[in-house]
């Protein structure tokens, strides 16, 4: 650590006012402050100084996010030599996976780091850190086999006019991430639903050549419900196999690349939780408003496949735990008020719930159900507060 | 010929198409904007039939401006629209029937559009009609310019032709291109709307608010 501060420290006088590279001073303390908590303090006001500042949280939650990177990395290996029925080990399947996601997170990370890097040096700001997330979560929520030039696209579209035209990190009204994902959505929609994408079928630099079983079908679980005829449906894997509620939670099933396994998940929401990064209310309310819908729809709903898949499977198939985890307690599209968080979070469940089950066209509801949320969040927190103005007036009135 | 192209009825045509456009700068007629952008055809027959209406339409108040009782003068003026987009409409249905039903009830919402009745109102209501008729072609104009790029940028990257011709080789998509669906929908006009208003004051520094 030594070294490297001395290092920074020597070459920082180049990018000073009046230095060599002086127009390359935002990249600079781009770098510095990642590497380094910048001990320079505010000038006005009066703020409480702890040693997290906002690069510190991000990492935090990157590190939270690693389980289900690396399961997801896995799993895209195991899919695929399950598919074409080749049995290897379990390095030769996790290499398979980390070699098919890592171009995706090197295109979402080059191209929006990029453009922040080029917006700051265009505004004169300091890099902002807010990518760094965002970066890491934009491979976990496409499915596999996304062409990495529309990821590069969709980062470009989410990251200028989700973020940047309103104002940069912190200021972004929608959650950048899931911007991404439903550009890709609507855009190229044959890449993004149906049953030929969540499951890589071809080689990856070579590996895993074979052809694929007779048996495969790439439907992930809510895509069987979604076109199922009748309304009990027996979920299957990709090879036939049947699979229920241990599966889904385990996460050796098709659907998007980190969002398959709520153990990983969860291991990142215990990690969340424990720094107190991500708000315990947000994610509880988002599990029970999620479970309470379609508790009721399974009581009283419809008479779909949809409506009669159980309650407690609709919360770990899909995006559900993934969205619930890392999407919904995003802190700066959430809302900021204690009793607003409640309310927030049931909404996306309930909303997830009612999209998943009423609407056949999405058979996932989690990235409409939070960006939907993330518009009202403002609205809640207004309430929120209002309601406890007042509270307080109606007691400081002095009665006659 | 002096008094035809004067100062004023030189500012009165150029305004509209830049600094005072409708579209991009009082933000009226957005609805048809989305509405009838997906492709470059419709948007241009569009863009023809606004002209047209809002030209003559604000010749026909002004002439009557002084004749109108002001109590009634929405009535009058919506009955002048309609007329109008009555007979833009049956020439439609005559003579480009196709067109006609792609753009559907847009020609005839023409009548609530924003920019007539603003134009009517706030023009040719107080001048004369020469003016009049320069102030409703600059409008249809600077409408029609918006449209043309939204419709041309939705056409091309949405499905890849202009105009119903394919524009983009086919060797494009053997590579991996494709088409953009969400050009296609009508949030991406908005955005695109939005991208005209940034280039614009991007360009022109003295219509940014404080």
């Amino acid at each position: 650590m030594d070294a490297l501060k001395k290092i920074v420290d020597k070459v920082k006088p180049h990018f000073e006012k009046g230095g060599k590279l002086e127009k390359f001073h935002s990249v600079f303390d781009g770098f510095e402050t990642f590497l380094f908590v910048p001990n320079t303090t505010s000038k006005q006001g009066t703020h409480i100084h702890d040693a997290v500042d906002s690069k510190r949280t991000m990492i935090v939650v990157v590190l939270a996010l690693v389980p289900a990177l690396l399961f997801g990395m896995y799993n895209v290996g195991y899919q695929h030599y399950l598919a074409i029925n080749q049995d290897v080990n379990f390095f030769e399947t996790f290499i398979f996976g980390f070699l098919a996601v890592l171009p995706l997170i090197l295109v979402s990370y080059g191209v929006g780091l990029g453009i922040e890097f080029v917006v700051a040096q265009i505004k004169g700001h300091e890099i902002q850190e807010g990518f760094l997330v965002s970066g890491f979560l934009i491979p976990l929520i496409v499915p596999v086999d996304t062409p990495l030039w529309m990821v590069a696209v969709a980062t470009a579209f989410a990251v200028i006019f989700a973020k940047e035209v309103f104002g940069g990190t912190g200021m972004n009204i929608f959650n950048v991430a899931l911007v991404t994902r439903a550009f890709l959505f609507f855009a190229y929609p044959t890449f993004m639903s149906g049953d030929a994408v969540w499951v890589r079928t071809g080689t990856t630099f070579g590996l895993g050549n074979g052809s694929i079983i007779d048996s495969f079908s790439g439907a992930t679980p809510l895509g069987q419900i979604a076109v199922s005829p009748t309304t009990q449906v027996q979920l299957g894997g990709i090879t036939g196999n049947s699979i229920g509620f241990i599966d889904g939670f385990i996460g050796l099933i098709p659907g998007s690349v980190g969002e398959t396994s709520v153990i990983a998940i969860l291991l990142g929401a215990v990690l969340l939780l424990v720094t107190r990064i991500a708000s315990w209310k947000t994610m509880l309310s988002v599990f029970v408003g999620g479970a309470a819908m379609a508790w009721i729809f399974n009581t009283i709903g419809p008479d779909t496949a949809a409506a009669h898949f159980p309650w407690y499977n609709h919360l770990v198939f899909g995006g559900f735990a993934f969205g619930a985890v890392f999407m919904a307690t995003d802190p700066v599209t959430s809302a900021r008020t204690e009793k607003g968080k409640w309310i927030y979070g049931a909404l996306i469940g309930i909303m997830t719930i009612v999209i998943r089950v009423l609407n056949p066209g999405y058979p996932e509801g989690m990235m409409l159900a939070i960006l939907l949320m993330n518009i009202f969040a403002p609205l809640i927190d207004f309430y929120v507060v209002d309601a406890n103005i007042n509270r307080r007036l109606k007691r400081a009135t002095i009665k006659k | 010929m002096s008094k035809l192209f004067s100062e004023k009825t030189k500012q009165v045509f150029l305004g509209p198409l830049s600094k005072n456009n409708p579209i991009t700068v009082q933000v009226l007629g957005i609805c048809s904007a989305l509405a009838v952008t997906a492709n470059l055809k419709p948007a241009l027959v569009m863009s023809l039939s606004v002209i047209i209406i809002v030209a003559f339409s604000n010749v026909i108040i002004s002439l009557l401006r002084n004749t109108i009782p002001n109590r009634i003068r929405i009535i009058v003026q919506l009955v002048v629209v309609a007329a109008l987009v009555t007979i833009v409409s049956e020439i439609l249905k005559a003579f480009a029937y196709d067109v006609s039903v792609q753009l559907s009830v847009y020609i005839g919402l023409i009548i609530t559009n924003c920019i007539l009745m603003g134009r009517l109102e706030a023009f040719a209501m107080a001048n004369k009609p020469w003016e009049s008729f320069v102030d409703g072609l600059g409008n249809g104009i600077g409408y029609a310019v918006i449209l043309i790029i939204v419709g041309f940028f939705r056409e091309l990257l949405g499905a890849g032709s202009l105009m119903g011709y394919k524009v983009i080789p086919q060797s494009f998509y053997d590579a991996g291109y494709m088409n953009n669906g969400l050009m296609m929908m009508p949030p991406m006009a908005l955005i695109l709307v939005a991208c005209i208003i940034w280039v614009h004051r991007a360009k022109n520094k003295d219509l940014q608010e404080k």
